[in-house]
């Protein structure tokens, strides 16, 4: 409840925020005298993002006129320019459609009222314990006027919305678990059931925000200025700060020795884009000359999908949810479970049969016009976004690498492409980065500053906010065409 | 499957026979083809490849294709194709990009003969050549589309679509050495087999992919695309420039077309999603299918006619794993259950509707509006012999006009126009209003508004001028006074401004029409208070003969003008009417003027009657005190606006309620407001007075209304260098780095308002280009041109 009447109140009585927003547990923000009785909230780490040196990102003030455009459009929008945007803007084509998007599921018409749009973003940001997006729309919903008592838990929202949470789960963990019953379930719940179109309008904000989640995770956002663990207000003397403010265990202090440990291997690094290049220009070649067989191929999708799941980091330690932020769904226990692991047979999700360009595409823009148009774009733009350039090299065509990412992620979902060798995937991306992609996509909870510095370690951060951008939109894809295809299921 | 009929048809010697039946496939189908002979079809999906047996009571399984102990990724077909000319060939796509032939005449029971390669993604189409036996055409996921020559090992030819996924390629049934290739970005293409450097044409035919296309049998260059944009496109490849013959929307994203032999208009289609049905349209009634088959279902993938000469048997397969044979005599017609009738009224009162012609004829016999002046004007629809639902949803087609050259609607117009909303003091307003009604002619308006300003604007504020004529009648001051100046008031400005070439005897007679209707346009608004039911009484039950017969002209002149009311009609601009062409203007004027022929003055004479129904008025009307609160009189006001409304007349409701703004608004409820506002609204709108709709709008104080001119405030332009759109900015194309629109006067970028010359499209600031021609008659940027702004 705290965070509810914290962010309610920050509407009205700025000074009131001052005092509950205060560090509770060790009262740092409290010992202060202060002259005046006011203090002024100061920004908490560097810039909008942890993993990124603040001096690489795009300073606002200094971007193009594109850029700036962008900006203006994002704060005409949400009324802020947050760290997701400012990370983003290293990809403009993409955020630009990114944000037309966003603005369209949260503000435009649709079928869900204003306040359950929020509810629902809420929710699914929830599911990967995302404090970032938690916050960031508890404050929206609030302002739309949502009923403050929703934010207590799931549990005082209406049936409705409860009703969507085990969709909800699903849909964040094992989405190739979703049978049309599920959608039935909705879909005929006596008076609080679901349209068609309104289920669709809510899938499409939860798989927007489960991988919007990966992607604050996996670029190591930081919580904006106005959020709980986002500012402190210590002044600024003081060097170290709470170390309770930081609420998801990612200690940059430590990470900062990991980094400058690493700045030792350069050279090796070196060959690591070298020996990537390399290959690529070998599979390129050899590709046509090598002929695998028929089984080959198909065991080699079987590889990539069990491999896959024992892709993990070695840090398995259970991040127990801060409690403000378990609240908002049930069935903490309920995480990623690999589906091979646990004996389930998953027959695998043929994209020939069940396509987003096809199918979802148009079930999508059948019952909420435009936002297929709106996500077909993104889905194109993330997909097709290359710069041609590999970490100092330039002029590569980059096109067999991203499809390799692309489709390990849907392989990680047992999706399978006919017309891909799988065995491609093996030959392009090693075990430090199938460990970030694997974490980013399936815990992002569980993402390091070591992970992400871990991988590709000569790339470019702006090359790295670019996988990030392919692993959300993959991922967003993957959920929607497990979801879209159940609802096709229960209409036909 | 209920009604069943059978179908024989003479096809040069053959005969073809059937019904419509289905049978149902191990696995869902992704496409099918149909044999030559028309005997057989053979059915491709991911787990099923088959050739079936079509006789006349069922399907029957002929042939199992997919043979093998572990069937391989080739076998998962997303298409399949029966050579035309060669009974014994097949080509199937493979979903991992391997095209496959078949060979039907091998003895071995794998018929596999040839497998290509080249593709790296999936094949999404291939097609035989019509004529060629060796010739096939295959296009891919990966942005190519390879031709092959099955006597050779690999591609003849490879075409490249630029990395664009090919959808669909067809080879020209009439050019030999052309084919179509549609793409996923929603390009056509036209390619010549000789050469794969370049193709020959190029389109955008839909918005997003391709799925489909089919060229015309018979109709040399007509192509047939359908998309995901829920459209089906006929195009004319003739020409210089491709050209969309026709166009059809569907209800869901088109997966396949193909045209209906022997029938030129026809073809059918089925959907990639949602929809289950096919679909056989004629592409010149694009609004309702020609027929339809239910049978199927969840989606169709894949159909064919099943000879190239006969149009009534149409094969089918589908994921629900069935195959299905339609006989177009089974198929359900929508036509049959459309309804032809619609009604429309227009902008100036005209009627229109349409019915079926039957019921027209039927009614026609007893002329049912001979008594109205407004006469009926039937059209019917010239019948083509070679419409397609001729006589199943013809309607006809009548029209009734309100009286030619009446114009009647003029005063609204003018009203609109002229009427003055906000931004005076409530008098003024009240004042200037009155006085454009009046000069419309509709005096009753024009007595409300001069009411409304006594009732709210404090009697001391009236302008002495006004009261001149009255100063030493009736009361002192209040309303009494107020009675007595309206109707004052108004004799003048009938009198002086629009009838100043009529006699003084016309004049006092007209005086007399309004008054004494202004008096009992009062007792109807009055008719709430107790008071006022007196004077109403009393007026109407002992008035002189005179008087009455005057009344009693009214209805006899309006009535054979006031036909079932079509327009919401006032009185006032009938009794106008009258006026202007009175019958028997001396008998008019001689009643008028016998009983007060003492005045000389033809405005004195004009008071004289006016008197003495006004002393009676003012016996109720001193019943208010002269002090009373205007909020005294909101119930009135109230009803009268209701009035108005009711009669039909919301431009005065709406004016008054925004001229008045919060003295009444609280009396009338949210709802009834913005009713008011909206019919307003969009009767201003109809009549294209934008400008007025949008002040009405602005002013408006109802939410829902006021955000009516929040809605689509963009302006899209268009660069007129390279013509595409200017996204970021109004003035700069991002693309060609040019400014747009540059003023011939000072040569700045306009960046706000833009005019220019339709002679010689020089233009500029609006300002500036004002400026310039006031002192000059050609163009400012030098080409001679005598530009006019008007």
């Amino acid at each position: 409840m705290r965070l509810a009447t914290a962010a309610s109140e920050a509407y009205t009585t700025p000074l009131a925020v001052s005092e509950l927003l205060g560090c509770k547990q060790c009262g740092a923000g409290r010992d202060q005298d202060e002259e005046l009785g006011i203090r002024i909230p100061r920004p908490l780490g560097q810039g909008p993002s942890r993993f990124i040196p603040e001096k690489e990102i795009l300073q606002v003030g200094s971007e193009d006129a594109q850029m700036h455009a962008l900006f203006a459009d994002s704060f005409a929008a949400l009324g802020r320019l947050d760290n997701i945007t400012l990370v983003m803007v290293f990809h403009p084509q993409y955020l630009e459609s990114f944000l037309k998007t966003q603005h369209y599921l949260l503000q435009m018409d649709g079928p869900l009222p204003l306040h359950y749009r929020h509810y629902i973003g809420i929710m699914a940001a929830a599911r990967h314990q995302c404090s970032y997006l938690v916050n960031l729309h508890v404050n929206d919903f609030l302002h739309v006027g949502g009923d403050p008592k929703w934010l207590n838990g799931l549990e005082n929202a209406p049936q409705k919305l409860q009703n969507l949470g085990e969709l909800n789960k699903v849909l964040a963990h094992r989405p190739w678990l979703i049978t049309k019953e599920h959608i039935e379930g909705l879909l005929k719940a006596e008076e609080h059931s679901w349209s068609l179109a309104e289920l669709v309008h809510a899938v499409v904000l939860l798989t927007h925000y489960h991988s919007l989640a990966s992607f604050t995770f996996g670029c190591g956002i930081s919580p904006e200025i106005h959020c709980d663990g986002g500012h402190t207000f210590r002044p600024p003397s003081v060097s170290n700060y709470c170390i309770c403010d930081i609420t998801n265990g990612n200690h940059s202090v430590d990470e900062m020795h990991v980094n400058s440990a690493e700045n030792v291997s350069v050279s090796d690094s070196f060959f690591e884009v070298e020996a990537l290049m390399e290959k690529m220009r070998q599979l390129q070649e050899c590709r046509d000359e090598e002929e695998a067989s028929q089984e080959e191929m198909a065991s080699r999708f079987e590889i990539e999908k069990r491999e896959s799941m024992f892709v993990f980091s070695s840090d398995d330690e259970e991040v127990t949810p801060a409690r403000d932020i378990s609240r908002h769904f049930e069935d903490t226990s309920y995480g990623y479970k690999d589906f091979s692991r646990h004996g389930m047979h998953v027959p695998t999700f043929r994209v020939q049969d069940y396509c987003w360009e096809d199918h979802g595409y148009s079930l999508v823009n059948r019952l909420y016009p435009d936002v297929g148009q709106l996500i077909d774009e993104k889905f194109h733009i993330a997909y097709n976004l290359t710069y041609n350039t590999m970490a100092m090299h330039k002029d590569v065509d980059t096109s067999m690498l991203r499809r390799a990412i692309w489709n390990y992620i849907h392989c990680m979902f047992g999706i399978r492409y006919d017309d891909y060798d799988y065995g491609e995937i093996n030959q392009l991306l090693d075990r430090s980065f199938k460990v970030y992609i694997k974490t980013v996509v399936c815990t992002p909870e569980k993402v390091t500053k070591r992970m992400y510095d871990s991988f590709w370690r000569q790339f470019k951060h702006s090359e790295k906010v670019h996988v990030n951008l392919l692993l959300i939109e993959a991922r967003m894809q993957a959920e929607l065409l497990y979801a879209l295809r159940a609802i096709t299921r229960y209409m036909t | 499957m209920e009604k069943m009929s059978r179908v024989t048809t003479a096809l040069g010697g053959s005969v073809l026979t059937g019904r419509t039946m289905h049978c149902h496939l191990d696995a869902p189908a992704n496409a099918i083809s149909v044999c030559r002979d028309a005997a057989q079809v053979v059915v491709a999906g991911r787990s099923i490849f088959k050739i079936y047996a079509i006789e006349e009571e069922q399907f029957v399984e002929k042939l199992n294709l997919r043979v093998g102990r572990k069937p391989s990724l080739n076998l998962s077909c997303a298409d399949v194709v029966w050579h035309q000319m060669d009974e014994n060939l097949l080509a199937t796509a493979a979903t991992n990009g391997v095209v496959v032939t078949w060979n039907l005449g091998r003895p071995s029971r794998n018929k596999q003969d040839q497998l290509f390669t080249e593709h790296k993604r999936t094949v999404n189409k291939v097609c035989f050549h019509p004529t060629e036996a060796h010739v096939l055409l295959s296009g891919s996921q990966d942005g190519f589309m390879k031709c092959f020559d099955l006597r050779r090992k690999d591609s003849v030819s490879t075409f490249s679509g630029q990395s664009e996924s090919v959808r669909d390629v067809q080879f020209s049934i009439r050019d030999y050495f052309t084919f179509a290739s549609t793409f996923e970005n929603g390009n056509v293409q036209l390619w010549d087999i000789r050469r794969p450097d370049r193709c020959e044409r190029m389109f955008t035919a839909h918005n997003g992919p391709v799925f489909c296309c089919d060229w015309h049998p018979e109709d040399r260059g007509w192509l047939a695309t359908g998309g995901r944009d829920k459209m089906v496109k006929v195009w004319d490849m003739t020409t210089h420039r491709a050209k969309e013959m026709h166009c059809v929307q569907t209800i869901a994203s088109v997966a396949r077309v193909k045209w209906r032999p022997e029938c030129r208009h026809h073809l059918a289609t089925c959907s990639m999603m949602v929809d289950h049905n096919i679909y056989v349209w004629d592409v010149r009634r694009p609004f309702v299918p020609a027929a339809m088959f239910e049978e199927h279902r969840d989606v169709t993938t894949g159909i064919a006619w099943r000879h190239p000469h006969d149009p009534s048997f149409l094969l089918s397969g589908s994921k629900d794993s069935s195959l299905c044979q339609h006989l177009f005599r089974d198929a359900s017609q929508p036509v049959e259950r459309a309804n032809p009738e619609g009604l429309c009224y227009g902008l100036f009162g005209d009627l229109a509707f349409a019915a079926k012609e039957s019921l027209v004829a039927a009614e026609s016999g007893r002329k049912p509006y001979t008594g109205d002046r407004r006469h009926p004007i039937f059209f019917k629809r010239k019948l083509d012999p070679a419409e397609p639902f001729a006589g199943l949803a013809s309607s006809a087609l009548s029209v009734f006009e309100t009286e030619p050259g009446g114009g009647a609607m003029r005063w609204f117009v003018d009203t609109a126009e002229r009427y003055a909303l906000a931004g005076r003091p409530l008098a003024e307003l009240c004042d200037h209003n009155a006085k454009v009604a009046r000069e419309l002619g509709r005096n009753q308006v024009a007595q409300t508004w001069t009411m409304l300003r006594t009732i709210y604007c404090s009697p001391g504020l009236l302008p002495t001028a006004n009261l001149s004529h009255s100063v030493g009648k009736g009361g002192s001051c209040g309303l009494q006074l107020m009675n007595s100046f309206n109707l004052k008031d108004m004799a003048p400005g009938l009198g002086s401004e629009t009838r100043l070439d009529r006699s003084k005897g016309d004049a006092r007679s007209d005086t007399v029409l309004l008054d004494s209707s202004a008096t009992l346009i009062t007792n109807e608004d009055n008719e709430e208070t107790e008071g006022s039911d007196v004077p109403a009484d009393y007026l109407l039950g002992d008035v002189e003969g005179e008087d009455d017969e005057l009344y009693l002209l009214d209805p006899e002149h309006t009535h054979p003008e006031e036909p079932e009311c079509v327009l919401p009609q006032e009185a006032f601009p009938l009794r106008h009417e009258i006026v202007d062409t009175p019958p028997g203007p001396e008998h008019l004027q001689d009643k008028a003027d016998s009983p007060h022929v003492s005045g000389s003055e033809a405005d004195v004479a004009s008071l004289a009657p006016v008197d003495s129904s006004f002393s009676l008025l003012s016996v109720s009307h001193a019943l208010y005190d002269s002090r009373l609160p205007p909020d005294f009189f909101s119930v009135l006001v109230r009803d009268m606006l209701h009035f108005y409304a009711e009669q039909g007349d919301v431009q005065m409701a709406v004016s008054v309620l925004i001229v008045l703004g919060e003295r009444v608004r609280k009396d009338i409820d949210e709802q009834t407001q913005e009713h008011w506002y909206t019919s307003y609204i969009d009767l201003l709108q109809r009549f294209r007075l934008w400008n007025v709709s949008n002040e009405v709008v602005k002013l408006s104080t109802s939410r829902a209304v006021s955000c009516l001119n929040q809605a689509s405030t963009t302006l899209h332009v268009n660069c007129s260098h390279c013509k595409r759109p200017m996204s970021s900015r109004g003035w700069v194309c991002d693309r060609c780095h040019r400014c747009a629109s540059m003023c011939a006067v000072c040569h700045h970028v306009v960046k706000g308002l833009f005019v220019w010359c339709q002679g010689c499209s020089h233009g500029g600031h609006l300002q500036h280009i004002m400026k310039w021609l006031e002192g000059s008659s050609h163009c400012p940027a030098g080409c001679g041109h005598l530009c006019e702004y008007s």
